[in-house]
C-alpha cells in the first residue's frame, strides 16, 4: 500500500516534469530554440497560480482566493507573455543571445522570488496553496491517486495537443526554420513571428507544469527553481531526444527515476553531514551525463532525425570550416 | 550619494571586465557563448587558493607585503593558478567542445557548455564544499582619499593589476602575429587558414589566454569579497551582458562593458539595495538588445 | 615547357563521398608560366583548385608541387609548401587594415624580414600604399583583389592560385586585374587560374586547359585555343555567341 502511494507520488512528479519537457521540446526539439532559462518560467507560472487561488493575505498582494483552475489558465497566460517578450527581443538575432536572455530571465525572476516580499513572501515563499482534492488529504494513497489521475489528464491533453500541432502546417514551418536559422533570421518578420509563438506556448506549458507542481505540493519557495532545475530538464529532453514528445514523457520519467533513486541512494549511504557534498557529486555525474550524450549519442533515445550534419564531412577534415560558414 | 560607489564599482568592474575578455574571445572566435566561463573564474580561485596553502606548508606562515593583506606566495600562486585555469579550459575544450564543433552545431556547444558548468561548479562544491574561505581575514583599513572616497591598498593594487592586464591582452591582440591571426580567425576562419594560420594553436591560445583572466578575476573576487563555488556563476549574466555591450569580439569593448555595467551595479546598489544588484546587468542587456544588438564597438554580423 | 612547377594527376574531389565533382583531372604547369583552367559553368573548376589548395577533400590522384607530395596537406600548410591560394571572394579580412592584412599572412617569413617584404609589396602595388591604415572592407573591388593578392605573393609562393580573379568586378576593375597578373608573370611568379571570363584570361595566359564535368578535356597553347573549334564546341556547348551578348550572358566565354 505504501509503495503503491508512494509510486504514486513518484510518477505524478514525473509527469509533471514532463509537462516542463514537452514545453521545451516545442521551443527546442521542434523550433529550435535554446532556452536555458525555463526554471524561471515555470516558476512564473507557480508564483502566479499561487497568488491567484491563495487566501487573502495580509503580508503580501493577494491572494485572490480564485478556483485552481483559474489559476492554471493565469499561470499559462503571464508564462507565456513573458516568453514571448523574451522572444521578441532576441529573435531577430543569433541563437546565443536568445540563450544569453532566457539566462538572466531565471535569474531575475529568482531575485524577484526571493526579494519582492510584497508579492512573492520572499525567501519563505508561499503556502496553504490550495490542492485539488485537498479534502482527501486524510487518506494520502487516494490523495495521491487522485493527483496522479489529474497530472495524467493534463499531461495528456498537452501531449495530444502537441502532436497535432506539430503534425499541422504550423508544426512544419517551425521544423523548416529549425533546419536552418540564417533563413529563419532573413525571411523576416513572419518567420520570427512563427517563432516567437511557439516559443510563448512553450514557456506558457512550462508555466503551467509549475503551477501543476506548486497545487500539488502546496508550498512553494525560491530554492525550487533554481539552476539545477533548467538542468535536469534539459537532460531529461536530450536523453528522451529532443523532437520527439513520446521521448520527452519517457527521457523525463526516467532520469526522474535514476534522479530519485541515486538520492535515495546517497542518503542511505552518506551520513547526514555529508549529504550535501553527496548531493552535488550527483549533479556532477548527470552533468557528465548531458555532455556523453551530447557527443555519443546526441539524437537521445527517441530522437526524430539526425540533426541534419551541414558541413559533416568536409568538417570531419576541417573542424573550423564550419565556424566560418554559420 | 557618495562618490564611493566609483571605487566599488571600478572594482566591480575590473572583475567583471576580465570576466568578459574571455567570454567575448570565445565567442568570436570559436562562435559559442561559453556557459562554463564563469566556473573557470571559481575554479582559478580554489586552484590558487589551493597553491597558497602548498606555499604554507612548505615554507611556513610568511609575511604580507606591507600595506597589502597578501605577500608573494599569493602572487606565485596567481600565477600558477592562471596555468592551471588555462589548461582546465583547454582540456574542456579538447574533451567536449571541439569534438561538438566538429559536428557543426554551435548551438549544441552551448549547451555542452552549460552542463560542464554545472558539473565543474558542483565538483567544486563536493571537493571544497559549499562554505565561503578567504585569502585573508585580515581587515583592512580603508584610506581616505577626498571627495568622500576611501579606497584600500589591496584595492589600489588590484586596479592596478587590472589596467596592466587589459592593456597587456590589448597589445597582445593589435600588435603580435598571434594577435593579429586571433582576429583574422574571428573575421573569417576559412580564409585564415588559406593564409597558413595553424586554427588549432590559435585555439589554443584563445582558451588559454581566456583561462588566465577568468583566474585573475576570480582572485580578485576571492581578495576583495569571498570564494564560493557559485562566484563565477553568479558573474555570468555580467560578464554576457559586458561581452555584448561592448560589442562582441572586441576587447576594449569587453573591458568597457564591464566597468559601466559595475558602475551600474554599485550606483543600483546605493539607491535601490544590495539585494537587486543583478538585475541591473539584465536591464542593461535588454536595453542593449533592442537599442543597438551590435554593442558599442561591434560589427554586423556577415 | 620548362621545368614542371604544380603537376596534377588524375585528381578526384568533391565535398560528399560517393560524389566526385572532379573525376580524374590532370594539369601541370611550367616554372613561370600562366596556366589558364575554362570550362562551363558546373565543370568542377572551382573546386578542381580548391582541392589543389587543400579546401576540398580529394579522394583520388596526386598533386605534386616542385616534385613534393602535397595532395590534401591541411589547408593551412598550404603556403609554407609553396602554393598561395586566392579565393574569388571574402578574400580578406574586412575588419582589418591593409597592412595587418598583409602582416598576418607572414606567419611563415622570419619577423626581421617582414617589414621589408611588404614594403615591397607597397612598391608594386602603389595603390595599397596609400590605404595601409584603411579597414581592408572599404576598399574598392579592383583594390580587394590587389590586396588579395599581394598577401598572396608576400610568401614567395612557387605557384600562385586564383579563383576567378575577375568575377563580380566592374570592366574597368577586369582590365585592372588582368593588367596585374599579366605584370606579376613578368617578376617570375607562376600562375595557375581559374576564369569566365575567357577572352581576357587567354590574352595573358601561356596554355589552357577546358574543364569538362570535371576532367580535363582539352589542353593548347592559350592564343591558338581561343580560335580553335574544338574549344568553343566543349566550352560553350554550342556554336559561339555574338561576342556582346556572350559576355553579358556570363555564360563563359564571349567576345
Amino acid at each position: 500500500m505504501d509503495l503503491l502511494g508512494y509510486g504514486a507520488f513518484f510518477l505524478t512528479t514525473a509527469l509533471i516534469f514532463s509537462l516542463v519537457t514537452l514545453g521545451l521540446n516545442l521551443q527546442w526539439g521542434l523550433t529550435g530554440l535554446f532556452n536555458v532559462g525555463l526554471a524561471g518560467f515555470v516558476a512564473i507560472g507557480a508564483y502566479t497560480s499561487a497568488l491567484l487561488t491563495t487566501p487573502d493575505d495580509a503580508a503580501r498582494l493577494g491572494g485572490f482566493g480564485l478556483p485552481i483552475l483559474v489559476g492554471w489558465f493565469g499561470a499559462m497566460l503571464v508564462g507565456g507573455i513573458a516568453a514571448a517578450l523574451t522572444g521578441i527581443a532576441t529573435l531577430r538575432l543569433r541563437s546565443d543571445y536568445l540563450a544569453i536572455t532566457t539566462f538572466g530571465v531565471a535569474v531575475v525572476v529568482q531575485l524577484v522570488a526571493l526579494n519582492a516580499q510584497k508579492l512573492t513572501g520572499g525567501p519563505f515563499g508561499i503556502g496553504f496553496i490550495p490542492r485539488p482534492f485537498g479534502g482527501l488529504a486524510e487518506t494520502p494513497l487516494l490523495f495521491n491517486l487522485s493527483n496522479l489521475a489529474v497530472v495524467s489528464m493534463v499531461t495528456l491533453i498537452v501531449y495530444l495537443a502537441l502532436e497535432h500541432l506539430s503534425r499541422s502546417p504550423w508544426g512544419r514551418v517551425l521544423k523548416a526554420l529549425r533546419e536552418d536559422e540564417r533563413a529563419a533570421i532573413s525571411l523576416g518578420k513572419s518567420a520570427r513571428f512563427y517563432r516567437v509563438q511557439a516559443f510563448a506556448v512553450g514557456g506558457a506549458i512550462m508555466a503551467l507544469a509549475g503551477a501543476l507542481q506548486a497545487h500539488f505540493t502546496g508550498f512553494i519557495a525560491p530554492d525550487n527553481y533554481l539552476p539545477a532545475l533548467t538542468f535536469q530538464v534539459w537532460v531529461m529532453l536530450i536523453v528522451g531526444g529532443s523532437g520527439s514528445n513520446i521521448g520527452a514523457v519517457i527521457g523525463s520519467i526516467l532520469v526522474w527515476a535514476i534522479w530519485a533513486g541515486s538520492g535515495a541512494l546517497t542518503s542511505v549511504l552518506f551520513s547526514p553531514e555529508q549529504q550535501a557534498r553527496a548531493a552535488s557529486l550527483q549533479i556532477v555525474a548527470i552533468g557528465v551525463m548531458l555532455c556523453v550524450i551530447l557527443l555519443v549519442r546526441p539524437n537521445g533515445l527517441f530522437g526524430d532525425r539526425p540533426r541534419r550534419a551541414r558541413f559533416g564531412k568536409r568538417a570531419k577534415e576541417a573542424p573550423d570550416e564550419s565556424i566560418a560558414k554559420s | 550619494m557618495s562618490l564611493q560607489f566609483v571605487v566599488d564599482g571600478l572594482l566591480a568592474g575590473s572583475m567583471i571586465g576580465l570576466g568578459a575578455i574571455g567570454v567575448t574571445l570565445t565567442y568570436s572566435i570559436l562562435r559559442f557563448s561559453n556557459f562554463a566561463h564563469g566556473d573557470f573564474m571559481a575554479w582559478g580561485a580554489y586552484a590558487t587558493l589551493a597553491v597558497v596553502g602548498a606555499i604554507g606548508a612548505m615554507f611556513g606562515k610568511i609575511a604580507p607585503i606591507a600595506p597589502l593583506s597578501f605577500g608573494w606566495p599569493l602572487i606565485a600562486a596567481v600565477v600558477i593558478g592562471m596555468a592551471i585555469t588555462g589548461l582546465l579550459a583547454l582540456l574542456l575544450d579538447m574533451v567536449l567542445f571541439a569534438r561538438l564543433r566538429a559536428k557543426g552545431q554551435a548551438i549544441i556547444v552551448v549547451m555542452a557548455s552549460f552542463g560542464a558548468s554545472m558539473a565543474l561548479r558542483s565538483l567544486l562544491e563536493f571537493i571544497f564544499s559549499s562554505r565561503p574561505t578567504y585569502f585573508s581575514r585580515a581587515i583592512q583599513i580603508a584610506m581616505p582619499v577626498g571627495f568622500g572616497i576611501r579606497i584600500t591598498p589591496d584595492q589600489i593594487a588590484l586596479l592596478l593589476l587590472t589596467a596592466v592586464l587589459v592593456l597587456s591582452v590589448h597589445l597582445l591582440m593589435t600588435r603580435t602575429q598571434t594577435g593579429r591571426s586571433m582576429q583574422a580567425l574571428s573575421q573569417n576562419a576559412a580564409l585564415a587558414r588559406i593564409v597558413g594560420i595553424d586554427v588549432a594553436k590559435v585555439v589554443r591560445v584563445t582558451w588559454i589566454v581566456g583561462g588566465a583572466l577568468a583566474c585573475v578575476a576570480g582572485v580578485m573576487i576571492g581578495i576583495l569579497i569571498q570564494i564560493r563555488p557559485f562566484m563565477g556563476f553568479d558573474m555570468l549574466l555580467p560578464m554576457f551582458a559586458a561581452a555584448i555591450l561592448g560589442g562582441i569580439g572586441s576587447v576594449p569593448g569587453a573591458v568597457l562593458g564591464g566597468l559601466i555595467i559595475g558602475l551600474a551595479e554599485a550606483g543600483a546598489v546605493q539607491l535601490i539595495g544590495a539585494e537587486w544588484r543583478a538585475a541591473v546587468s539584465f536591464i542593461i542587456l535588454m536595453t542593449v538588445l533592442f537599442v543597438r544588438p551590435i554593442g558599442l564597438f561591434g560589427v554586423r554580423e556577415r | 615547357m620548362s621545368q614542371t612547377v604544380l603537376d596534377v594527376r588524375n585528381l578526384e574531389a568533391g565535398y560528399e563521398p560517393g560524389v566526385p565533382i572532379v573525376r580524374g583531372a590532370s594539369i601541370t604547369v611550367g616554372k613561370g608560366e600562366i596556366v589558364v583552367v575554362l570550362g562551363p559553368n558546373g565543370a568542377g573548376k572551382s573546386t578542381l583548385i580548391k582541392a589543389i589548395a587543400g579546401l576540398v577533400p580529394v579522394t583520388g590522384g596526386t598533386v605534386l608541387l616542385d616534385g613534393k607530395d602535397i595532395t590534401a596537406a591541411p589547408a593551412h600548410t598550404m603556403v609554407r609548401l609553396g602554393l598561395a591560394f586566392v579565393p574569388q571572394t571574402e578574400n580578406i579580412f574586412p575588419l582589418m587594415s591593409v597592412e595587418d592584412n598583409l602582416k598576418v599572412a607572414c606567419g611563415i617569413l622570419k619577423p626581421r624580414e617582414t617589414p621589408a617584404r611588404i614594403e615591397e609589396m607597397y612598391a608594386a602595388f602603389p595603390d595599397l600604399a596609400r590605404h595601409r591604415k584603411t579597414a581592408a572592407g572599404n576598399l574598392s573591388g579592383g583594390q580587394r583583389q590587389m590586396l588579395a593578392v599581394a598577401r598572396a605573393l608576400i610568401v614567395h609562393p612557387k605557384v600562385l592560385v586564383l579563383d576567378e580573379p575577375s568575377a563580380g568586378l566592374s570592366p574597368k576593375f577586369v582590365a585592372m586585374v588582368f593588367e596585374m597578373l599579366a605584370g606579376i608573370r613578368i617578376s617570375g611568379v607562376t600562375i595557375l587560374l581559374v576564369e569566365q571570363n575567357a577572352k581576357a584570361a587567354l590574352a595573358i595566359g601561356d596554355r589552357a586547359y577546358v574543364l569538362v564535368e570535371g576532367k580535363d578535356r582539352h589542353e593548347g597553347v592559350a592564343s591558338e585555343l581561343w580560335n580553335d573549334p574544338v574549344v568553343a564546341e566543349l566550352y560553350l556547348g554550342q556554336r559561339r555567341l555574338d561576342p556582346e551578348r556572350g559576355r553579358h550572358s556570363g555564360k563563359g566565354s564571349a567576345a
